[in-house]
């Protein structure tokens, strides 16, 4: 069996896995904030992994389109589909806002950039009226999609937002793959080489930075509407390192990394402190018991390690490692 | 809307306060980046350990200000070492984003030491009786430790600005910035160079941090809002000259300054919009070089 027809069964079975998760024990909403965090760190993936851009502002688009499909839904009272329409064209247009600006520079400063621009956001989100500053914006009804299905139900819910986020997924696996993302697979390899080959390299990395922020957006209008609230910690930079670390955990430029490295890093996150109080009775050590509390503080490890002894992540490994089995030369990913 | 004079004055005063240590970091991450290709995330890190460290001394040991505007500076010039040895060394070969991110899971494990022990509150740092007063100068009263604050900032910037353009060690490390295999070539032990020269950069934060003890709130998280005003200091000045980071800190910290007073509303917005505004009419920042 090749690469190829592998990971077509594998992701058949996530499929079918998520499908029947709920009757399963899966608590959907649990499910369904997973489900958010890998969209988002696919779209990210999109810009990092197969352009070659880091941007270090990305929680501007997740929290700046939940709070405007948040607002459109609970305020102006639209419909759900219409709040995530809003909520993913605010990610487009501050992504081409952000990246008219930080396309202006490369490398290190595009990063810099991004980060600042998002702080601004920030700050923006903090002082607005509409954002709830530091209650933020609380009590997001679901409503009803089209006007008729009722989302109040979390199985309801829980299959529409499956079907939005492998809908959002495939449009990601098919712009790598069309002549679009060779071009900016072309630019991550060589930016002068692709310059000299006539393609106008701003554009190609504008549009894709659109796409990967739009998509962000979707990703964090959808969080709105499952979880009903939108707050400051979507738009704090801390976000943005996280979707960072999901992606590098589960592999740069690979198409199934983010999706595992954003389950492990949202697991992490939400069972550290289980962890911790296991890890405190099997080795008597009462400090392990605190360990829940210093979350920011086992981040930063996994941070450090991961870019110096892990940086293909756990599916780059994997694909590496299968590559080797099959004698084949890297460089044959997916 | 009238504005008092003193009053315009004083934010003036704290606009060069902020200023000076935006100079200070800017400088630190310039020369850190110009011989090791690293954007040093940790800076903020390294700061709000030089407030927490003085702050510590004072509270667990009773020493005092002065004792660790020296010694603090030298601890985290040390720490800056075993940094570098140990982690960033790895990592030169690669993209430059490893760095960034290699730095930045390091602050991310400093500050979450230090928070799960003090929390995220305020530590309370009084400045030193020596200048704790203020003086009445008749058009304004000036608090003796701010004006302190701006006149040791612009000390150290401008002698390491002396040091790196004026000296032999400084002609080297410009050497080492421009061609590290040829100045190696010509005897230099640069790996030797590139670790003094973090080290150098940690501890400059590290005193920019003891320096902001009595006057920013000391708390595990006051590096971290700082480092991204930073930024976007550096990326308004461009990395390129020592000078231009000096001035280019002092003069936005004046601006927000100025802010607070005239809409206050804008003041933790308007590096960033100036940021927005130097990138669209000059994109390579106003002491940078197009590359």
């Amino acid at each position: 069996m090749n690469m190829k027809k592998i990971s077509t069964v594998v992701y058949a079975l996530l499929l079918v896995a998520l499908i029947a998760a709920p009757f399963f024990g899966a608590y959907p909403v649990f499910v369904m904030k997973l489900m958010c965090f890998a969209l988002f760190a696919a779209a990210f993936n999109l810009l990092l992994g197969f352009t070659g851009l880091l941007s270090f502002g990305h929680a501007a688009f997740l929290g700046g389109s939940a709070y405007v499909a948040g607002h459109a839904i609970k305020v102006w009272g639209l419909t759900p589909e219409l709040g995530l329409i809003a909520g993913t064209l605010t990610g487009a247009l501050l992504g081409w806002l952000f990246g008219v600006l930080a396309i202006r520079r490369q490398g290190i400063y595009f990063a810099m950039i991004t980060l600042a621009l998002a702080q601004m956001m920030f700050f923006v989100a903090l002082q607005a009226k509409f954002t709830g500053g530091e209650d933020g914006l609380q009590g997001v009804p679901r409503g009803k999609l089209f006007g008729v299905v009722d989302l109040s139900n979390d199985l309801t819910m829980y299959y529409v937002a499956l079907l939005i986020v492998v809908a959002a997924f495939l449009l990601i696996v098919r712009t790598i793959h069309s002549p679009f993302g060779q071009v900016l697979k072309g630019i991550k390899e060589n930016e002068p080489r692709a310059l000299s080959l006539g393609y106008d390299v701003s554009r190609f990395k504008l549009l894709a930075f659109v796409i990967s922020a739009a998509l962000s957006g979707l990703a964090g209008s959808l969080k709105t509407l499952v979880l009903g609230f939108a707050t400051l910690s979507d738009v704090h930079w801390t976000a943005s390192g996280q979707v960072i670390l999901m992606t590098l955990v589960g592999g740069l430029g690979t198409l199934s990394g983010p999706i595992v490295g954003s389950a492990v890093v949202v697991l992490l996150e939400n069972k550290i402190g289980e962890l911790g109080n296991f890890l405190a009775r099997i080795t008597t050590i009462d400090w392990f018991n605190t360990l829940g509390e210093s979350v920011t503080m086992v981040t930063g490890l996994i941070f450090v390690i991961c870019v110096l002894a892990f940086r293909k992540g756990i599916m780059g490994e994997i694909i590496a490692f299968i590559d080797r089995r099959k004698g084949r030369g890297p460089g044959s990913s997916h | 809307m009238t504005i008092s004079l003193p009053a315009l004055l004083s934010q003036l005063l704290l606009g060069l306060v902020n200023g000076s240590f935006y100079a200070i970091l800017s400088l630190g991450l310039a020369v850190i980046f110009g011989l090791l290709n690293v954007i040093n995330f940790a800076h903020g890190a390294l700061f709000m350990l030089g407030a927490v460290l003085t702050w510590m001394a004072m509270e667990y040991l009773g020493i005092n200000y002065w004792v660790m505007l020296i010694a603090a500076p030298i601890l985290i010039g040390l720490f800056g070492v075993v940094i570098e040895r140990l982690l960033l060394r790895w990592i030169y070969k690669l993209d430059h984003l490893y760095g960034l991110l290699l730095t930045l899971g390091l602050t991310l494990l400093i500050e979450g030491v230090f928070r799960s022990v003090y929390g995220v509150s305020g530590l309370p740092y009084d400045a030193p009786d020596a200048l704790s007063s203020a003086t009445d100068l008749g058009f304004m009263v000036l608090p003796n430790y701010r004006a302190w604050v701006v006149v040791a900032s612009l000390v150290v910037c401008l002698a390491t600005w002396y040091v790196i353009e004026k000296t032999r060690l400084g002609a080297y490390l410009r050497a080492g910035t421009e061609n590290p295999r040829l100045v190696e070539a010509f005897g230099v032990n640069v790996p030797l160079m590139i670790t003094l020269t973090y080290a150098f950069g940690a501890a400059l934060a590290g005193f920019a941090g003891v320096l902001a003890a009595p006057v920013i709130q000391v708390s595990p998280l006051m590096g971290q809002n700082l480092i991204i005003v930073v930024f976007a200091v550096v990326v308004i000045g461009g990395m390129g000259s020592i000078m231009g980071a000096i001035l280019t800190g002092l003069g936005l910290g004046v601006i927000e300054g100025f802010t607070k007073v005239f809409y206050p509303e804008a003041s933790s917005t308007v590096v960033f919009v100036i940021m927005v505004i130097v990138l669209l009419i000059r994109p390579a920042g106003l002491f940078g070089k197009e590359k």
